[in-house]
């Protein structure tokens, strides 16, 4: 067997199986999932608490419900979990210091001026959730925007024939092709996600790598490996292993996270949405009223919602994963070179941070040039930052959405395929001297002096 | 033959020189001590036999053929600065190091299993490397510089660290090996070991080869000519015998017995020294003194020290 396989399974091996790491791609997608799940399903999840809202106009304890008030009994109907109640024979003072003790959740006060005013009031015992907030606001506003056109005596049926709701979708053209804007969002965030992955793992398995180093150059075992192996070798098996380590994890959270949202939606959604239509066509046939905003609303987030994952599953990810793959891998290969030299050149972990510097900054400077890509991604800064090699991994990912001419790109690419072989053979020249070198501070005028060395 | 041979070896870190114009050859079948003190260039011209390093200058020849690099398959290597994964088991790891030497996996796993249980140490397969003592650890570090059967094995320092009862069992081992028909560089400091156990040497300082050779024709030729004699009689009288050509260099007595070194200035009166003496005194012992590998090691670095300076 080839020794750079032998090397490249041993590093492998040894890590797939430890604890920590199988934990963490475990747990990885759950979090993903949650991320992307939670915000949506809260959104449309529905407090399941019945609510009743005592509605009053200010009155005295003699008067019954008043008929400027009784009016609004069809323009506010009950909903699931929300019931109203049109309280007579009180004042809304008394209401008021009352609500604490009352089975009520809280008092809408809408004054006989309504219509003028355009003010009610919501006194509640907690904070009301913003769908109830939207439902009565949308509710009251609808019917009294009917009352005002009554007035000028416009029949009900051409207040329905003219109702208008415009829904604007963006589209933009581009070669034939069409892209809606809320794809293009989504691919925008799936660049922001791919540009702090690379980030991520150039940072959390570039320092595995120089660990490793590290821990061979202590074991003094690396000796007697490099009588058998060629220091490069072992510098490449070390650094393909490792990055074969992070591509599992990678592939696992993918499939993982999709397998969980999937099984999220299928759980969660699909009873949420069957639950939402039975009321939805149930109180339109008894009531026969016009159905309300909010129950749209509510029915469009979960298709809306269910949409955007069947985006996500249905995104063109080839292209995606591979472009992400290969700048991930060349990234991965560059940094993860000069982490070994690191490792190389010192003795302990806690001699690395006058080395790590130079490492770091671009790769920090890459996360904010990233973000602003995302702003501005054809200007300068983002095209010069997306070619040049040790920031081109991450702050293409900000451009990727916003298809990058294939001549920038392909230029990016062929520039950090040279860059990570120059790298790895400067890397490689220094680790090469440094791992024999034991119980020397080194700086860099001494590497500079590695590199001419014959070896 | 010699099985390795090293012409004119010079090898430069920067402006250091560590090695200027050394060569080596080592005779198949021999034990071959690398001597010289610190920072000689004894681990340069080591890793340089093992091509982690390649020479600036100069050849090297393993079975009179230059050395090409499939010949690692053939060296075997206990450097001074050894360990091993820590958190990795020991079977597992020495299973791993054996197949970097070109060992296949299976033939590997089956000579472990002769040297375990040669050693004893079955049950310690599975256990991770820390779980070791030192002394247990440097029985695995043996048992993996000599599993791919190298003919050639170079152990630097093989002894530091280690316990007698674990140094006499791995000198055994040191001459098993040699018995089939391994050759063997070994380096140190240990003098008495090499003594023991060296036929060949060469010294290296600062860089440069100062001497080299047969043990037993560097230590003849080393020797200077002083006897040891046991006697039982008067000191006196025995200082009144030798003329100018003997020089009495240190007297001592010890249970009843004096005895006196005395250095032969003129080669050809050698025999004299007992025709003189029996007549007078009682000669309970008498032995040429052969001067110690340490000796030798001493003068000769202090007088090249001397030379470079």
């Amino acid at each position: 067997m080839n020794k750079i396989t032998i090397i490249v399974k041993r590093e492998y091996l040894t890590r797939v199986r430890k604890r920590a790491f199988i934990i963490m791609t475990l747990i990885g997608p759950i979090l993903f999932a949650a991320f992307l799940i939670i915000p949506a399903w809260l959104a449309t999840l529905e407090d399941k608490e019945e609510k009743i809202i005592a509605v009053i106009e200010y009155s005295d304890s003699n008067t019954p419900v008043p008929d400027s008030l009784k009016q609004f009994f069809d323009a506010l109907p009950d909903r699931d979990n929300l019931k109203f109640e049109y309280i007579g024979y009180t004042t809304l003072d008394v209401l008021k210091s009352t609500l604490e003790y009352s089975k009520y959740f809280g008092i809408l006060h809408i004054p006989h001026n309504v219509i003028n005013s355009e003010v009610v009031e919501l006194y509640t015992k907690k904070e009301p959730s913003i769908s109830m907030e939207i439902y009565i606001t949308k509710s009251l506003e609808k019917y009294i925007h009917n009352i005002k056109l009554r007035k000028l005596n416009i029949p009900v049926e051409v207040l329905n024939s003219v109702q208008t709701s415009i829904k604007l979708k963006t589209i933009k053209l581009e070669k034939g092709k069409y892209e809606e804007k809320d794809l293009k969002n989504l691919r925008r965030g799936v660049g922001y996600a791919a540009g702090f992955l690379i980030y991520f793992y150039i940072f959390f398995f570039g320092a595995q790598v120089m660990r490793g180093v590290i821990e061979e150059k202590t074991n003094r075992i690396v000796e007697l490996i490099v009588s058998s192996v060629r220091p490069f070798q072992l510098m490449m098996g070390k650094i393909i292993g490792i990055g074969l380590l992070g591509l599992t994890q990678f592939i696992a959270w993918i499939i993982l996270t999709f397998v969980i949202v999937t099984v999220a939606q299928e759980v969660l959604m699909v009873k949420n949405n069957i639950k939402e239509k039975q009321q939805f066509t149930a109180e339109s046939i008894i009531d026969a009223k016009p159905v309300t905003q909010e129950q749209l609303n509510t029915d469009n987030k979960v298709a809306e919602f269910e949409g955007i994952l069947n985006k996500i599953r249905g995104i063109d990810f080839i292209v995606m994963i591979s472009i992400f793959i290969f700048y991930f891998l060349g990234g991965y290969i560059l940094y993860g070179s000069l982490f070994a030299a690191i490792g190389a050149v010192v003795d302990s972990e806690t001699d690395t941070q006058q080395f790590m510097l130079p490492v770091t900054v671009p790769l920090i400077i890459s996360i904010f040039v990233m973000i602003n890509a995302f702003m501005n991604p054809s200007g300068k800064i983002a095209v010069l930052f997306s070619i040049i090699p040790l920031t081109s991994p991450i702050v293409m990912m900000a451009r990727i959405p916003f298809d990058v001419p294939w001549a920038e790109l392909v230029a990016s690419m062929i520039i950090l395929v040279l860059t990570f072989l120059g790298t790895t053979w400067f890397a490689g020249k220094i680790y090469k001297t440094g791992i024999l070198m034991y119980g020397k501070k080194v700086n860099y005028r001494e590497i500079w002096k590695w590199l001419t060395y014959k070896t | 033959m010699d099985i390795f041979k090293a012409q004119n070896i010079r090898k430069q870190f920067g402006n250091t020189i560590a090695l200027n114009e050394v060569s080596v050859n080592v005779p198949e079948g021999s034990i071959y001590g690398l001597l010289g003190p610190n920072g000689a260039g004894k681990t340069t011209l080591i890793r340089i036999i093992n091509q982690i390093l390649a020479p600036d200058k100069g050849e090297l020849y393993f079975y009179n053929r230059k050395l090409k690099s499939d010949d690692i398959f053939q060296i075997g290597y206990l450097p001074e600065e050894r360990g091993l994964y820590k958190k990795m088991k020991v079977g597992e790891q020495a299973l791993y190091l054996a197949q970097l030497k070109g060992v296949s996996k299976k033939e590997a796993l089956a000579r472990l299993k002769y040297w375990f249980q040669k050693f004893e140490i079955q049950a310690w397969w599975n256990k991770k490397i820390e779980e070791l003592s030192k002394g247990m650890q440097q029985k695995i570090q043996f048992i993996i510089t000599i599993l791919h059967e190298p003919a050639l094995i170079i152990f630097d320092e093989p002894f530091s660290g280690f316990d007698p009862i674990n140094t006499k069992l791995l000198k055994k081992e040191v001459l098993n090996l040699r018995e089939k028909g391994a050759t063997i560089i070994f380096s140190t400091h240990d003098m008495s070991s090499v003594e023991e156990l060296c036929d060949h040497i060469t010294l290296i300082n600062k860089s440069k080869t100062i001497l080299e050779g047969k043990i037993n024709d560097i230590r003849n030729a080393y020797k200077s000519n002083t006897f040891k004699i046991g006697y039982k009689g008067n000191p006196e009288k025995l200082k009144n015998l030798l003329d100018g050509d003997f020089e009495l260099i240190e007297h001592s007595t010890k249970d009843n017995t004096n005895y006196a070194k005395i250095k032969v200035n003129r080669l050809l009166r050698k025999n004299e020294l007992l025709y003189l003496l029996i007549p007078e005194i009682q000669i309970t012992s008498f032995n040429e003194l052969l001067p110690s590998m340490n000796e030798i090691f001493i003068k000769v670095v202090e007088k090249s020290q001397d030379v470079t300076n």
